[in-house]
């Protein structure tokens, strides 16, 4: 019983502190030096209304638009997932089987394999420069402008996620799409 | 093995040993302060005194110190029901998240009070953010704090204090000394990497193609970074660190596996302190990097083979399996934090388990199996304290003496109690797999078939009883069948793996301590190593090798 007792006061006292003494502290440093990051990297467009997040993949079918990698739970950003598909999976033989077709892929022009496997959450924002680069055309031909002018886009765009540790560079779809349609709004 | 690969791990597992190595020095001076105390150390003693009450005074017997913990953890339990039960009631709810169900949260305060974070619902879609910090995030600190208490507990006992310390103290020091110090930092940096903290609910978007788009957020960075610590692993969004607002890019990813394995092994240096054998500590601690890193090289290679799936399909075949990870993390991190997560207990994914390769899905299986390198915080170092028991018991039967350890003599009764916990995480891995398989319960609830269903529920179950928390996460685990039994695996596996090591030493704190002589088997040379790696790839591994074969042996075996 005194147990009991001493275990009440030690929940009120860590409660007080552990949760909502450091909740505060995290929340408040937050809002004073990464405000921005902090309400989950919000996108606006000119007139104020949210785009998406910069962090958040978004679904994009249109040709004109550059495409994510495939979401298992259709972009869902209020209830994240992936497949859980076992990697021999017939099931995802044929997402990928519709992907390649969608693409238009050929044995001479094999699709990066990004684009036909879905992410963990389902909301990878980003894809490979070369994933990018392999979809440059579709987008230039949509958008009727030459595909160095997209091809330049992807360049300015893309990272190295960490540096001498990833070989691979990246792009985020959403900012890339942005840009194209900010361009195309001022005639640049 | 690519270059950059290497590197990555080596700054990771190599890096964090470095910093584990001072901090086990803190640690020691947080938990188990030298008397007498004086300036900083004495007057925490005086403020956790004042907290706690006079009970937080004597040191206790074995039974005392086990008794007030499981008080305390009962109040952990129903103080974080009653919360997750009400939250539709109470405040810190801005979308509105309604009740959940009975099972669900049975097995939700089963799975955070007892450091495991198994989690069969998702944080964005069922729970408030009062539900997710003041009940989660709270046992997230004070379930950690119970295995440190724990293990300082069962150090202080072979030291031949008398006495095993208080509970209440112990709890205090290792919540605000320890956890909360390094939780701040990690948290400061995750906000600077880019993690959410906020109050308000989720927005709605409207996408550059018109569609809608409800974007959930919330708390994040404080959740994360004391998720990751305390080897607790349930993430605040349902795909855990997968998840961009969970773990936005390469750095944070780094941050997280650093956190991950910092104070597990940290334990294991404040063990060795306490204990008065450094030197003995750096001999487990070998054993321990050794069979993380055997299990990352595997995973790594295996996950390096491109998705079977896509197969003669017009894919590019140059880059290993992609299904269920993320661009932004690199090649070598999937596999390398299932392995971390895994060996530490913390559960915590960057990548989905069940999409794995077959042998790299075996490998955090492994991990999950064997529970002691390096375990979660503090019961880690106790799970290895089991296997040594054996260990020095076959090495003394083996060349005809008695056995000892550190001085103290091993009978049959303490024999007997460190194989009962060993058998019984066993016995619920595959008793619990073996009565799923054979009825609805399980197999209506698979989201692939063959021997990767079959894996589905071995994982979930090996994850349950190792208090690891990651799964297969394709199996349609929120039903009643599963919610009771996972939660009730849970329980008893926490509290088994606790009071019988604490058992053990009272039992042996109860006879004469021997001096070390010429003739005493050396726990601090290379023999005691292979002795004690052997043990445990015998008794551990051979446990669970059958039931491997039906899983992920099987289905690689078939279909790779």
């Amino acid at each position: 019983m005194q147990s009991l007792l001493a275990s009440v006061r030690l929940t009120i006292v860590t409660m007080a502190i552990c949760v909502a003494g450091y909740a505060a502290l995290i929340w408040a440093i937050g809002q004073v030096f990464t405000p921005e990051t902090a309400g989950a990297s919000l996108l606006r467009s000119d007139d104020g209304t949210i785009i998406g997040s910069r962090q958040i993949a978004q679904n994009f079918t249109e040709p004109r638009y550059f495409w994510p990698r495939p979401s298992a739970v259709d972009y869902n950003a209020a209830a994240a997932g992936g497949s859980n598909k076992s990697p021999v999976s017939a099931d995802l033989r044929k997402r990928a089987g519709e992907i390649v077709a969608r693409y238009g892929a050929t044995a001479d022009t094999p699709l990066p394999p990004e684009l036909a496997a879905a992410s963990g959450a389902g909301l990878d924002p980003h894809i490979s420069e070369h994933a990018a680069r392999y979809q440059a055309r579709r987008v230039a031909e949509a958008r009727g402008i030459p595909v160095a002018a997209v091809e330049k886009h992807i360049a300015e765009g893309s990272f190295s996620p960490g540096w001498f540790l990833t070989p691979d560079r990246l792009v985020n779809v959403l900012e890339l799409n942005l840009a194209l349609d900010r361009m195309a709004a001022t005639g640049q | 093995m690519p270059i950059y690969s290497i590197l990555f791990v080596a700054i990771i597992v190599g890096g964090t040993a470095l910093v584990s190595w001072p901090l086990g020095r803190y640690m020691k001076w947080a938990m188990d302060p030298d008397y007498p105390q004086s300036g900083a150390a004495g007057q925490f003693t005086r403020i956790f005194r004042f907290i706690g009450g006079r009970l937080t005074e004597p040191s206790q017997s074995w039974k005392a110190y086990v008794l007030s913990l499981l008080a305390f953890n009962l109040v952990m339990f129903v103080v974080s029901f009653v919360i997750l039960a009400l939250q539709q009631h109470l405040p810190l709810n801005p979308d509105a998240k309604g009740a959940i169900d009975g099972s669900l949260i049975y097995n939700t305060a089963a799975s955070f009070a007892t450091n495991t974070d198994l989690q069969h619902y998702s944080g964005e879609v069922s729970l408030s953010y009062l539900s997710q910090l003041g009940a989660l995030m709270w046992l997230q600190f004070v379930s950690a704090a119970t295995g440190i208490a724990a293990l300082s507990a069962l150090a202080r006992g072979l030291a031949g204090r008398g006495g095993m310390g208080n509970f209440f103290m112990d709890m205090q020091r290792a919540s605000f000394l320890v956890l909360l110090p390094i939780a701040t930092v990690v948290a400061v940096l995750a906000l600077v990497g880019g993690v959410p903290m906020t109050f308000e609910g989720s927005v709605v978007a409207t996408t550059l193609e018109g569609a809608e788009q409800i974007i959930a957020r919330g708390p994040v960075a404080a959740f994360l970074a004391i998720k990751q610590l305390g080897t607790n692993g349930g993430g605040f969004f349902g795909p855990n660190s997968a998840h961009p607002l969970e773990n936005p890019n390469f750095w944070t990813n780094a941050l997280s596996m650093i956190a991950i394995i910092l104070i597990p092994m940290a334990c294991v240096w404040m063990f060795g302190r306490i204990v008065g054998r450094v030197r003995h500590a750096a001999v487990i601690f070998g054993v321990m990097v050794f069979l993380v890193l055997a299990r990352i090289a595997g995973a790594v290679a295996f996950e390096s083979v491109p998705t079977e799936a896509f197969a003669g399909l017009p894919i590019e075949r140059n880059v290993g399996n992609l299904e269920g990870k993320e661009m932004r993390f690199g090649a070598t991190s999937g596999p390398t934090w299932a392995v971390l997560t895994t060996s530490t207990s913390n559960g915590s994914v960057n990548a989905m388990h069940d999409s794995l390769n077959p042998l790299t899905g075996l490998m955090p299986m492994i991990g999950m199996w064997l529970n002691e390198d390096f375990g979660g915080v503090g019961v880690g170092m106790i799970n290895m304290f089991l296997y040594i028991i054996v260990g020095v018991f076959i090495a003394g039967m083996m060349i005809g003496r008695t056995p000892e350890y550190l001085g103290w003599r091993l009978e049959s009764r303490e024999v007997k109690l460190a194989i009962l916990a060993l058998l019984a995480h066993g016995l619920f891995t595959l008793g619990g797999t073996a009565v799923f398989a054979a009825t609805p319960w399980g197999v209506d609830t698979l989201n692939n078939f063959g021997p990767h269903g079959f894996s589905e529920m071995l994982y979930e179950f090996s994850s349950a009883s190792a208090n690891n928390g990651s799964g297969f996460e394709g199996l349609g685990d929120n039903t009643v069948p599963w919610n009771i039994a996972t939660g009730t695996v849970m329980l008893l596996a926490r509290f088994i793996s606790i009071i019988l090591p604490l058992a053990i030493v009272g039992s042996l704190m109860a006879k004469r301590r021997q001096a070390e002589s010429a003739g005493t088997l050396g726990v601090e040379d290379g023999t005691f190593a292979g002795m004690l790696l052997a043990t445990i790839l015998v008794v551990g591994a051979l446990t669970f090798f059958p039931a491997a074969t039906l899983g992920p042996i099987a289905e690689h075996l078939v279909y790779m």
